[in-house]
């Protein structure tokens, strides 16, 4: 007789189809309409930015996950999304080898230098960026306007400037399109330095005018719910930063609204939507636990509105998010779950008030309880009719 | 997911919904033939192991004890076929091991009818006679445990029990032996039922049914009916609890009907309740008149590797390969690969030889082909990306993914101390969700031997 052949594994011997992969390659999907719509408003050379950036990222990733040191795999979709999520927090008109250099850096030192998909410590994108950002400080701020005449056939110049070379000033060609230049002005920088406020519509759709301003928030806001429903994405985050950020400066605003804008200003101003819904929530980089999620959140709104409002800069997402990086597992730490059954250890009952039947402590005391069990209080103290 | 769990109206927080793939769910009980020869195991049970009392070559009637020990928490065993004692020694055990077992060799010809049995009148006994009628049949907990049923019973004389649940969720997928005796046997469970509600003093019996199985709740109610209509006095209720995994668990099925939160560590006799499984309550209402011991079971055959899949009532002892032989699992011999599973497919073991008999614990037996398991198999393990899956799923409140992490650095005694790990019931929620295909409940389990070992 043959035995035959038979596998043994230890239980649970089902489990849920949702794979890393899955998780990942749906957040390109959801990402895709934004990228569109940013392609949409600013041409070829957003069109070049995603694809050198994201292109620079699936690169670098390569390179690290050939040298065998690091866990994943090029096809997990997480260098997409950092490479995607980064072009889209670049300005369009960012020369292409400065894009690289954000995109090499963000995967090399956000990520492989931590050890790879699941060990980074903070957003690789936002690595990329924050480098970039002190790299070269005059391109990252020079934003174009949205939706110029013969975007699809013609290159914003700084983005085809050569490796190591000062980009063109975009303020000449623009002059030459006889456009102001200010009309570049993403709409903080535009309150932050010259006290203009931008209109909702404006903010909302991104569709009027020549504004420097990313995609729009309600396309973020549709694809990140789609995110939320199918659970690829805790909701708990995009939701715990808007509150915190709209309560600040409403908060402010209410204290002193000729000084400080109106809180519907600075929640779709910026990058914020997208920060909250596809940055601040990098499953890595977040907490785990739920209430530790909504500290987290909160904390990123917090310091968003504080940078914004106290600090030089116009924009304070990215750091924002940095440092909620930074304080993740700090945060974790405390906002552990109280286990089930240990609630009234920890002075908390919880005694559901919709159980279909009433605990009868007509028949058992508290003391006659706590004398087979080695914990008090588990009973509620009034007995319930 | 607190919200989202409130207006569904789901009874206990967090959980998870696996495919409930109930292929059998409508089929009726069927009796599989008795095989040439029963390995009866000695260690069936938790507790104390029952040693033999009968010798090799000597003849044995089905229902006659073959093994029995005087320690409380143990339960004798019955001989479940008449024939001949042919080995006591080792066999093939379900955990790999070879453990101590009665081998009998059926005797060609015999009826096998239950010719062993101590007939009696239990309506004026008192609840410590049945205490012991019930020890007398060997009964162990049927849904899985195989906890003693006269000691799970037995109340403490400092403690009063008022409500005896009765459990009746069967929440692992593929699993449909209980639901089938509660469609099947719901006057042997009602009675079942009343003498465990004597024996413990308890005043009222809950049975929880999860709504997956309305026509059990429709039968167990028709039977409470016919059963008042006859004059019984006891106050039983069936309850439709909300389908989710791991709701079987006693704990989780406390939350659900009552509200009320398990103290860590503690039991339910300590809110005054007693829990038992549905399956072992009908087997003790048709037993214990009779006096006969626990001879046979229904298990569930099932899985996609099965062709005949369906519960049978199979005799105790009988050897998996010729349980899976009668369920058409084709060529049982060839080398083929597939995975044969004791349990449901959530928390049951895999098994490595086909000689393991059917305990008294068994309540399934899955068999999947090499197909299935390929998709498992193809499957990649990555390093934790802090999804929050497993915290959001986990019954307990746990949070398997920093046990996870701290299992792989080896600081058990940090997951012990400040982290629960002594809470977790190896329910395979944080595992079946995990997208990083961890093995998480392996270990956790590794890890609460290592501390046992350590604190032994």
């Amino acid at each position: 007789m043959t035995q035959p052949l038979i596998e043994i594994r230890s239980a649970p011997h089902v489990q849920a189809a949702k794979t890393v992969e899955t998780i990942m390659r749906n957040v390109v999907y959801s990402l895709l309409p934004i990228c569109a719509f940013y392609v949409f408003q600013y041409g070829i050379s957003a069109l070049a930015s995603i694809a050198v950036v994201t292109g620079a990222c699936l690169a670098t990733e390569r390179f690290f996950v050939g040298t065998g040191t690091q866990a994943g795999r090029l096809s997990d979709y997480s260098a997409v999304i950092t490479g995607l999520l980064l072009a889209l927090t670049l300005p369009p008109g960012f020369p292409l080898w400065m894009g690289a250099v954000a995109g090499i850096v963000a995967i090399a030192l956000g990520k492989a230098l931590f050890g790879g998909i699941g060990f980074n410590v903070f957003n690789p994108a936002l690595v990329g960026r924050a480098f970039v950002q002190a790299a070269f400080p005059t391109a990252i701020a020079t934003y174009t306007p949205s939706f110029l005449p013969g975007r699809f056939t013609e290159f914003i110049p700084s983005t085809l400037a050569w490796p190591l070379m000062i980009p063109a000033d975009a303020a000449v060609w623009l002059k030459a399109k006889h456009l102001d230049a200010l009309a570049g002005a993403t709409p903080l920088a535009k309150w932050k330095f010259d006290g203009v406020l931008a209109n909702a519509d404006e903010l909302l759709t991104s569709l009027s005018g020549h504004m420097a301003v990313g995609p729009s928030p309600l396309l973020i806001l549709v694809c990140g719910a789609y995110l939320a429903a199918r659970r690829f994405m805790d909701w708990r985050i995009p939701l715990a930063v808007l509150g915190s950020a709209a309560l600040t400066a409403w908060l402010l605003f209410a204290f002193d609204p000729a000084r400080y804008p109106n809180p519907f200003f600075m929640l779709f101003s910026g990058g914020l939507i997208l920060g909250a819904v596809y940055m601040a929530t990098d499953m890595a980089t977040s907490p785990v636990t739920p209430k530790g999620m909504w500290v987290y959140g909160a904390l990123i709104g917090l310091l968003t509105v504080v940078i914004r409002y106290y600090s030089g800069l116009p924009e304070g997402v990215m750091y924002a998010i940095l440092i909620a990086n930074a304080a993740s597992p700090l945060i974790e730490k405390i906002t552990q779950p109280v286990p089930f059954g240990r609630g009234a250890i920890l002075g908390m009952d919880r005694v559901k008030k919709r159980a279909s039947y009433p605990l009868n402590p007509g028949y058992i005391s508290r003391e006659e309880a706590s004398a087979v069990t080695p914990k008090k209080r588990f009973l509620p103290n009034k007995p319930k009719k | 997911m607190k919200l989202v769990s409130y207006f569904r109206g789901e009874a206990f927080q967090r959980g998870v919904h696996p495919p409930s793939c109930k292929l059998t769910a409508n089929r009726k009980i069927r009796r599989l033939p008795f095989p040439d020869r029963v390995t009866v195991p000695l260690s069936q049970h938790i507790g104390k192991v029952p040693r033999p009392i009968v010798r090799v070559g000597q003849d044995v009637v089905r229902g006659q004890p073959i093994a029995r020990s005087d320690e409380w928490l143990s339960v004798p065993h019955h001989a479940p076929l008449s024939g001949v004692v042919e080995f006591i020694g080792l066999r093939p055990g379900m955990r790999g091991t070879w453990i101590e077992s009665i081998v009998i060799r059926a005797h060609r010809g015999a009826t096998q009818e239950d010719l062993w049995g101590r007939p009696r009148d239990l309506s004026q006994a008192t609840g410590q006679d049945i205490l012991q009628a019930i020890w007398d049949t060997g009964m162990v907990g049927l849904g899985g445990a195989a906890f003693p049923t006269h000691a799970k019973l037995s109340v403490p004389k400092q403690a009063k029990v008022h409500t005896l649940v009765v459990n009746g969720c069967e929440c692992e997928p593929y699993l449909t032996c209980d639901h089938r005796v509660m469609v099947e046997h719901a006057a042997d469970l009602i009675a079942g039922i009343r003498y465990a509600m004597r024996a413990t003093g308890a005043v009222r019996a809950i049975i929880g049914v999860e709504d997956n199985k309305p026509d059990a709740v429709r039968v167990l109610r028709q039977a409470i009916a016919d059963a008042a209509a006859a004059g019984v006095s006891e106050e039983i209720h069936v309850e439709a609890v909300p389908t989710k995994y791991p709701q079987g668990s006693e704990k989780m099925l406390i939350m659900a009907l009552f509200g009320a939160e398990m103290p860590a560590g503690g039991l339910p006799i300590a809110l005054g309740m007693v829990v038992s499984n549905v399956g072992t309550l009908a087997a003790l209402g048709k037993l214990l008149p009779l006096g006969q011991g626990l001879t046979e079971r229904v298990v569930t055959v099932t899985g996609s590797g099965v062709a005949k899949p369906g519960d049978y009532r199979v005799i105790l002892g009988t050897p998996l390969k010729f349980v899976l032989d009668y369920a058409g699992v084709p060529a049982v011999d060839a080398l083929d690969a597939r995975q044969v599973i004791l349990g449901g497919p959530m928390m049951g073991q895999a098994i490595g030889s086909l000689d393991v008999p059917i305990t008294k614990g068994v309540s399934g037996v899955l068999v999947f082909r090499r197909e299935d398991m390929l998709e498992r198999e193809s499957r990649q393990t990555y390093p934790c990306i802090k999804c929050g899956e497993c915290v959001e799923s986990c019954p307990m409140g746990l949070n398997p993914s920093t046990l996870g992490m701290l299992a792989a650095k080896r600081e058990y005694d940090l997951m012990g101390e400040q982290y629960f790990l002594g809470d977790c019931f190896e329910c395979g929620c944080c595992t079946y969700v995990c997208p990083s295909n961890i093995p998480l409940v392996q270990q956790f389990r590794v890890a609460k031997q290592i501390l046992r070992e350590k604190a032994a």
